[in-house]
């Protein structure tokens, strides 16, 4: 890829100071059992190319589906034009950002490993969709599995290259049941199993046998009395902590949105740049880590969509906040640190601060010791409901699956379980971190944000832990 | 400047001839593009975050042979020598994979033939000259804005015949503007006849409604509270319900948030009436199955009585499709409006809650069709017909039971006309057509 962008550059002309191209090549397939009937085969490719030009202090782009050398060719000017109108009314003096040209190349883990065939995907997806057919009362079985091979060059005018291959492999189990006029369901991780690599992910997620292991949990919930209203302390498990964390401490860490960027749509943020070196976030517990390197991972990758170069950086260290989520440009226009996290959904769409990875680092805690030390509790897991505030700080989520401690003892079975709290002072209860035997890996490729809107995906990986003092409660009227 | 222009129609048509064209015997192909050519600005205080320009295509190819078939989307460039030589190898990849594809018990799409045209040109404004007018009208306001522009187009095409085209060009522009304080009123200027003297007159009203936040706002607590929704926030709640609640699908397998309201066991308020309005013209009045879509009564008087069916879900459930897209979510919401004029709203609040926008709803109990969410932007506290105050962001946990339901006291007189500004992945259509909502009570937890 990165070749065939040199040699349509070698004939490109341009007054723009500076510009940059950055080309992506997406394949999708999809494969589907619901309710035993295979589903439609799916494929797609995404294939275009966005150009940014720098001129006279502005920035403007284009992108285009037309990938030929005249339709990049057409696609600088315009972006040089786009340049030149916002001179003299940009926010930003484009030409005073200083620009790092990275050099290098990226690759998934696993790459070289051949996937199953569509036949082969077939079976194992029968198998767990037929494993769930367990009651009359089970509605609805799912199985599904979403394979993403994303290949991306960039080069700019002042010698960056950098070319990244993805293989992206996002496995589903849904089971639905329904009973007496409640509909309770289970899934692998809702849409949060997303990872790189090949089959190993399906056993991490423990695939095989998760049709017949969701059934049986839907089968009790419908069972189940609705999630106790109250103060307990809150359990929470991987699958559920990825998205309390990406809420709660990725957006409102997202330097473009501190600085008001996203005010008319996706929201500012508690968080003010003054806080960063002296704010307690969270206990003593909190270690939050933005890391592209973590093997595997949704969004690991080598460098951000504006070519730099991406490292692991903590952004909370024991409960202290150090460093925003902010890339190259932001850092320049706060005048603060940052990191490689400038990206973009796809070709189509200009990069913006986004999460990439955001872990929460393991602690000491077992998950015996952590449940032990639990009077008056409850656990819960897989997200099902979230909605948070446009300055990411009064939050509600709600999880599939709950089940209520006391006494140090994992005890009744409940359904609907919710909680709600507030960013600023939900991390200070932080009590207990579980050890690395207790962390998950998830990933999502559904992270919202933007004008134009831009979906992208993220990578949370996190051991359970406890938030002491909660306020909790369940469904109906 | 502009980059030249591809006339998608012709290319689309020519594309779907040669495309039909080589099919095989006892195959069909079904063709549907996805286009646009959009200008995108964002702005902040007042001054060009970002700008730039799209323009792509999207092409899905549905192979049927029989009772198999696949579906293949590509990019298409507008080029006819590379767009032919893609769709060529994706033809391949399509039949190569029916061969070890069985039979699709729930396989429906329409073999009749019909003809569509919607082609709506319009006035919208050149980026550069947009740029120079926000700079002028929003000088010394902290505006923070994005501005959405160009032509959207939906195509189809049929082996069997069928040609649908919906080609439209407008405009979508919300702003916000903040005071010192951090708060905000949102407004939009949508359609697709720009003019400068609107936009202004709308920024200038925008500004002066910030006065409102002059006042030491109101602290709530959690509780009851007698409330006004404005059309846009009514956007959020009944917007959320049409993601899964009218799906045939999402009811046969009792996922849908309105599955006690389509089952009967639930109600409604009787004023409650409503339909996917194809007459309001604002999407496609086609699928990419093939089928021309009808506008569908949901709610009448407070009753589920009809839901979205898309072909598959017809096949599968034994039900007739009416034109509903794959997803059967609403593209195209009407909602039949009440008694109370807008000028009466305040009055007829009285005291209580106004609440101008929601934000971030999500369902908290499917069953009980339970939404939870934010106020935002211009939410204020009326105290005997007049805007005393303006309230931080509450959260809410209410059932649209309730809320649509026992607790209903007014709808306004004139729904609002409020266009889809979605740019997910694509500028997208559709819209609602809302009015406003007095509730006797509305529950803030948060």
């Amino acid at each position: 890829m990165l070749d065939k962008l040199k040699r349509f550059a070698a004939s490109f002309s341009s007054e723009a100071h500076f510009w940059s191209i950055r080309l992506v090549d997406e394949a999708t397939q999809d494969h589907e059992v619901r309710n035993d009937v295979v589903q439609p085969f799916r494929t797609s490719r995404d294939y275009g190319a966005m150009v940014t030009a720098h001129s006279d202090g502005g920035a403007g782009y284009a992108a285009t589906s037309d990938v030929s050398v005249a339709g990049l060719q057409a696609a600088l000017d315009l972006a040089t034009a786009r340049a030149r109108a916002s001179a003299g009314y940009s926010l930003i003096d484009f030409a005073k950002v200083p620009v790092i040209p990275g050099r290098g190349e990226y690759t998934s883990p696993g790459m070289a490993i051949e996937l199953p065939s569509r036949a082969g995907w077939l079976e194992l997806l029968a198998r767990e969709c037929a494993g769930a057919a367990i009651s009359e009362r089970i509605v609805e079985r799912a199985a599904s599995v979403q394979i993403t091979h994303s290949d991306h060059a960039y080069l700019s005018s002042d010698g960056a290259q950098i070319e990244q291959h993805f293989r992206f492999i996002l496995p589903n189990m849904r089971v639905t049941g329904h009973a007496e006029g409640d509909t309770q369901v289970r899934s692998l991780a809702g849409y949060g199993a997303l990872q790189q690599g090949g089959l190993e992910i399906l056993t991490r997620l423990k695939f095989d046998g998760s049709g017949r292991r969701l059934a049986d949990d839907v089968l009790r919930l419908l069972a189940a009395p609705n999630c106790p209203t109250g103060v307990r302390d809150l359990l929470l498990m991987p699958d559920q902590m990825m998205l309390q964390i990406h809420e709660s401490i990725g957006h409102p860490l997202e330097l473009d949105r501190i600085l008001g960027d996203e005010r008319n749509f996706a929201g500012w943020s508690f968080v003010t740049p003054e806080m960063f070196g002296n704010y307690r976030y969270g206990s003593d517990l909190l270690n939050i880590t933005f890391d592209p390197a973590a093997e595997g991972e949704a969004a690991s990758y080598a460098f951000d969509d504006d070519g730099t170069r991406a490292e692991k950086q903590h952004l909370i260290r024991h409960g202290m906040l150090e460093r925003p989520l902010g890339g190259a440009l932001s850092q320049a226009r706060a005048g603060m640190s940052g990191v490689a996290n400038s990206r973009s959904s796809s070709w189509n769409r200009a990069p913006i601060d986004r999460m990439a990875n955001l872990n929460l680092e393991p602690g000491t805690s077992s998950m015996a010791q952590m449940i032990g030390g639990i009077e008056h509790g409850i656990l819960m897991s897989s997200n099902v409901s979230w909605s948070i505030d446009d300055r990411r700080n009064k939050f509600q989520f709600g999880c599939e699956f709950g089940q209520l401690i006391e006494h140090g003892q994992l005890t009744e079975i409940v359904k609907n379980p919710n909680y709600r709290g507030i960013s600023a002072s939900f991390w200070r209860s932080l009590a207990a971190v579980g050890d690395a035997s207790t962390c998950g890996t998830y990933g999502t490729p559904f992270c919202g944000k933007g004008e134009p809107m831009q979906v992208v995906r993220v990578g949370h990986a996190s051991p359970a832990c406890v938030f002491k003092d909660i306020e909790v409660f369940g469904g109906g009227i | 400047m502009n980059r030249a222009t591809i006339e998608w129609d012709r290319h689309f048509a020519a594309l779907a001839d040669e495309i039909i064209g080589k099919r095989q015997a006892g195959e069909e192909i079904l063709c549907s593009l996805s286009a646009e050519q959009s200008d995108f600005i964002r702005f902040n205080a007042a001054k060009v975050r970002q700008i730039g320009s799209v323009q792509q295509g999207h092409l899905t190819l549905r192979l049927i042979s029989g009772e198999r078939h696949a579906y293949s989307t590509l990019t298409v460039s507008g080029s006819m020598a590379q767009d032919l030589a893609d769709v060529a190898q994706t033809l391949l990849t399509l039949r190569a994979s029916l061969l070890d594809t069985g039979a699709d018990p729930h396989l429906l799409f329409d073999q009749s033939s019909w003809q569509r045209t919607t082609f709506r040109t319009g006035r919208v404004p050149q980026a550069e000259a947009l740029v120079r007018t926000v700079g002028e009208c929003a000088k010394g306001l902290d505006f923070v804005g994005f501005y959405a522009g160009g032509t959207i187009i939906e195509g189809f095409a049929s082996s069997t015949g069928s040609r649908g085209w919906y080609q439209v060009s407008n405009f979508n522009f919300s702003w916000s503007l903040y005071d010192a304080n951090g708060r905000a009123i949102k407004t939009s200027y949508a359609g697709d006849d720009w003019d400068d003297a609107v936009f202004a007159r709308k920024v200038d009203e925008a500004a002066r409604r910030l006065e409102y936040f002059t006042q030491t706002p109101k602290v709530l607590t959690r509780g009851s509270y007698r409330t006004y929704f404005a059309p846009a926030a009514m956007q959020e709640l009944i917007g959320l319900i049409g993601y899964e609640g009218f799906s045939a699908r999402e009811h046969a397998t009792a996922r849908s948030p309105l599955y006690k309201l389509n089952s009967g066991t639930q109600n409604f308020d009787p004023r409650i009436s409503l339909s996917e309005d194809l007459d309001l013209g604002l999407t496609p009045a086609f699928n990419e199955d093939g089928y021309l879509r009808e506008s569908v009564s949901l709610i009448e008087q407070g009753r589920g009585i009809g839901q979205l069916t898309s072909a598959r879900s017809a096949r599968e459930y034994g039900l007739r499709p009416n034109g509903a897209n794959a997803a059967e979510m609403t593209t195209s919401l009407s909602m039949t409006g009440g008694a109370l004029p807008e000028a009466e709203v305040l009055a007829a609040l009285g005291t209580g809650l106004y609440v101008g926008n929601l934000w971030y709803l999500n369902v908290s109990d499917r069953t009980q069709c339970r939404l939870t969410g934010m106020t935002r932007f211009a939410t204020f506290w009326v105290e005997d017909g007049q805007i005393r105050s303006p309230v931080d962001a509450m959260r809410f946990d209410d059932s649209l039971y309730r809320l649509l339901g026992s607790e209903v006291e007014h709808l306004t007189d004139t729904p609002e006309l409020l266009l889809e500004d979605s740019t997910w992945g694509q500028r997208r259509t559709g819209g609602m057509k809302l009015p406003g909502m007095v509730v006797r009570s509305f529950e803030l937890t948060l």
